[in-house]
C-alpha cells in the first residue's frame, strides 16, 4: 500500500466530501442570497450570489411588517422554555423513584414509558384537542404546552443516568437525615447535569422545529411559533416576493443553528442520544 | 430464611426487620409521592388519548354534531374504497421507500468517507448535521425556491449543461420525488452521526487481523469487519428512518398541501385534513390507528430480528 497508490483514492474521497458538504449548504447560500438581493435580482435568471445591489434591510423590515416576525421568535422561546422547565420537572422525580426506589409502580410505569416511547403526538392529537377545545384552551400558551408536559423519553433516559449512580452517595445523603426529596435535590440533580443537558437540547430542537401541534391549536398570528408563523407569512405573500420569505426564513433559522455552531459536540449528543434510544 | 442458617443471623435479621420494614414503606411511599405527577399525565396524556382514538374509531363522531353513534368497523371498512386514503398510503409507502433506504446509505457513505478522511473531519461532520439542527419548514421553503421551475436554482444548473428543467414540486410526476430529496437532505447527517458512533465502537485490531488475514482492500474489509459489525446500527439507523419517513408532514403541508391532483398526499395529512379541517373525529380517528399500527409493524420487526441476531451470537 503506497502513499502514490493511495492518493487518487483520497482525491475521489475529498471530491465525494465536498459535492456532499456543497449539496448540504447550497440551500443555505441561495436563502442568505436572495435574502440580501432585491426581487429584480431574484427574478433575473441567473446563478450569480453575490447581490448587485443591497437589498437586506428593505428585505428583513418588510419581512418584519408582514407578520408579528419578533413576537413569533418570542413565542417559541416562550414555549420551548416553557415545555422544557415541566417536562424536566415531571420526570425528575419519576425517573428517581423508578431508579432508585423500591415501590410497586415502577414495573407498570416502565411499560407505559415504552407504550409511550411508540406513540407520537400525532396519534393522541385528536382527543387532546378535542379535551382542550372543551375547556376552552385552544389558541394559546396552554394549548402549545399542554400536551408535551409529560416526556416519557425524558423518564426513560434519566432512569438509565440515574441507574448509574452509585447507591452509596444516596445511603449517605440519607443517613445524613436527607428526605428523598432532599436527597434527589441536592445529590441526584446536581450529578445528572450531562443528561439533562442532553435533554434539553433534544427537546427545545423538537418544540422549536414541530409544525403539526402548533398548526392545530393556533389560529391567531400573535401566538405562532416560528414554523407556523412561518406559513402564515407564505399565506399572507400575494406574490412571490421571494427576498421577503428568504430574510423571514434566515431569521427563524437562525437562532438555532447559531446554537448548534456554539456547542455542536453537545448539540450532537443530545439528539442522536435521544435517537439511539428512541 | 432457612432453619439450617446460624441462630445469630436469624436474630439480627428479627431484631432489624421491624425498622427495615419501616424504612420500606416510607421508601415506597416516597416512591409513589415523587412518581404521582407523572403518572397523572400518563393517564391524561397517553392512556386516555389511546383509547379514545381506538373508541371514536368505532363511532360515526363528528366535532360539533351530538350523539355520536357506535358503528363497529364500519370506518375501517370505508378506508378500504377511500381512493383518497389509498392514494395518501400508496403515496406514504412510497415517499418511505425512497427516503429511508437512500437516507441510510448516504449517511453510511459519509460517515464512511468521514471516518476514513483524516482531514476536516469535524467541518464534515458540522456541514452535514446542519439540516438536521435547522428548521424545516423554513429549509422547505427554501427549497421550494431552489425547485422554482423558472427562477430555481436546479433548472438555472441543469440548463447549463443543456438539460431541460422540470416544475418539480408543481408536477405530479415529480412532486414526490421532490419532496423525497427533501427528506433525504434533511436527515442524512442524523444517520451518518449514529453510524460514526458505531464505526467508533469496532476495535482497530479487527482491521489489522483482517489484513493479515489477507482482506487486502478496503472494500474486502468492509464485507469482513465493518458491515457485520455494523449490522444492529444499520438495523436501528433503518427503523428510525422508516418510522421518520413515515411520519413526513412538515414539507407537505408548507410545500404542495398534498397536490398536484392529490400526487402528494401522505397519511399524516390526510389524517390532519380529515381530523381537524372536516372535523370527521370518528374517520381520521380510523386513519389513526392504520397510521400506528404501520409504526408498530416497523417496531415489532426491529424487535424479531435484533432477538434472532443474538440467538445466533
Amino acid at each position: 500500500m503506497s502513499p502514490i497508490r493511495l492518493d487518487p483514492w483520497r482525491a475521489l474521497r475529498l471530491a465525494l466530501l465536498l459535492l456532499g458538504a456543497a449539496v448540504c449548504l447550497a440551500p443555505y447560500l441561495w436563502m442568505l442570497s436572495a435574502a440580501m438581493k432585491p426581487s429584480s435580482e431574484i427574478f433575473s435568471a441567473g446563478l450569480t450570489l453575490w447581490p448587485e445591489r443591497w437589498a437586506a434591510a428593505e428585505n428583513f423590515s418588510r419581512a418584519f411588517e408582514r407578520v408579528p416576525l419578533a413576537r413569533m421568535l418570542l413565542n417559541g422561546a416562550i414555549v420551548c422554555a416553557l415545555i422544557l422547565v415541566i417536562q424536566v420537572v415531571i420526570a425528575l422525580p419519576c425517573a428517581y423513584a423508578m431508579a432508585k426506589l423500591r415501590f410497586g409502580a415502577a414495573g407498570p410505569l416502565m411499560a407505559v414509558v415504552i407504550l409511550g416511547l411508540l406513540v407520537p403526538i400525532h396519534a393522541t392529537a385528536l382527543p387532546i384537542y378535542i379535551a382542550l377545545d372543551a375547556l376552552g384552551l385552544l389558541d394559546g400558551y396552554t394549548a402549545l404546552v399542554a400536551p408535551f408536559a409529560l416526556s416519557v423519553f425524558a423518564i426513560f433516559m434519566f432512569r438509565q443516568f440515574f441507574r448509574g449512580l452509585p447507591d452509596d452517595l444516596l445511603a449517605a445523603a440519607r443517613l445524613d437525615g436527607m428526605s428523598e426529596l432532599g436527597v434527589l435535590l441536592r445529590v441526584v440533580v446536581p450529578n445528572a447535569w450531562p443528561a439533562i443537558t442532553a435533554f434539553s437540547i433534544f427537546s427545545v430542537v423538537a418544540h422549536w422545529n414541530d409544525l403539526f401541534w402548533p398548526l392545530i391549536v393556533v389560529t391567531s398570528p400573535e401566538m405562532a411559533t416560528p414554523p407556523l408563523g412561518l406559513l402564515f407569512f407564505r399565506a399572507a405573500e400575494a406574490g412571490d416576493d421571494y427576498g421577503a420569505l428568504m430574510a423571514a426564513t434566515t431569521v427563524v433559522t437562525l437562532p438555532l443553528v447559531v446554537a448548534f455552531l456554539l456547542a455542536q459536540k453537545r448539540f450532537i449528543e443530545g439528539i442522536t442520544m435521544t435517537g439511539l434510544k428512541g | 430464611m432457612s432453619e439450617s442458617l446460624a441462630s445469630p443471623s436469624s436474630t439480627l435479621s428479627r431484631r432489624l426487620s421491624a425498622p427495615a420494614r419501616r424504612q420500606a414503606r416510607s421508601e415506597a411511599l416516597s416512591g409513589w409521592i415523587l412518581a404521582s405527577p407523572a403518572m397523572a399525565l400518563m393517564a391524561m396524556l397517553i392512556l386516555a388519548p389511546m383509547l379514545a382514538v381506538v373508541w371514536f374509531s368505532l363511532t360515526d363522531y363528528q366535532l360539533g354534531y351530538p350523539g355520536a353513534i357506535f358503528i363497529g368497523l364500519e370506518n375501517y371498512r370505508a378506508l378500504l374504497d377511500d381512493p383518497l386514503f389509498l392514494t395518501s398510503l400508496g403515496n406514504t409507502l412510497l415517499y418511505t421507500a425512497i427516503v429511508a433506504p437512500l437516507s441510510v446509505a448516504l449517511g453510511l457513505g459519509a460517515a464512511l468517507l468521514i471516518e476514513s478522511e483524516t482531514r476536516g473531519r469535524a467541518f464534515f461532520r458540522t456541514v452535514y448535521f446542519l439540516p438536521v439542527a435547522s428548521l424545516l419548514v423554513a429549509m422547505a421553503t427554501v427549497w421550494q425556491y431552489l425547485m422554482h421551475p423558472q427562477i430555481g436554482m436546479i433548472n438555472q444548473m441543469l440548463a447549463l449543461v443543456g438539460l431541460e428543467g422540470r416544475n418539480w414540486l408543481g408536477s405530479s410526476d415529480t412532486v414526490l420525488w421532490s419532496l423525497a430529496a427533501i427528506g433525504v437532505w434533511q436527515s442524512v447527517g442524523f444517520n451518518m452521526v449514529l453510524f460514526l458512533a458505531g464505526l467508533t465502537a469496532i476495535p482497530r485490531e479487527l482491521y489489522a487481523a483482517a489484513r493479515i488475514d489477507g482482506a487486502a482492500s478496503a472494500w474486502q474489509r468492509f464485507r469482513l469487519v465493518t458491515w457485520p459489525l455494523l449490522g444492529p446500527t444499520t438495523l436501528f439507523v433503518l427503523v428510525i428512518s422508516v418510522i421518520n419517513a413515515v411520519k413526513v408532514f412538515e414539507t407537505v403541508k408548507t410545500l404542495t398541501e398534498g397536490g398536484p391532483n392529490k400526487a402528494s398526499e401522505v397519511l399524516l395529512y390526510t389524517i390532519y385534513q380529515e381530523g381537524f379541517s372536516y372535523l370527521q373525529v370518528g374517520y381520521a380517528s380510523a386513519m389513526t390507528v392504520v397510521f400506528l399500527a404501520i409504526l408498530m409493524v416497523a417496531m415489532l420487526i426491529q424487535y424479531l430480528v435484533i432477538n434472532r441476531r443474538t440467538h445466533y451470537q
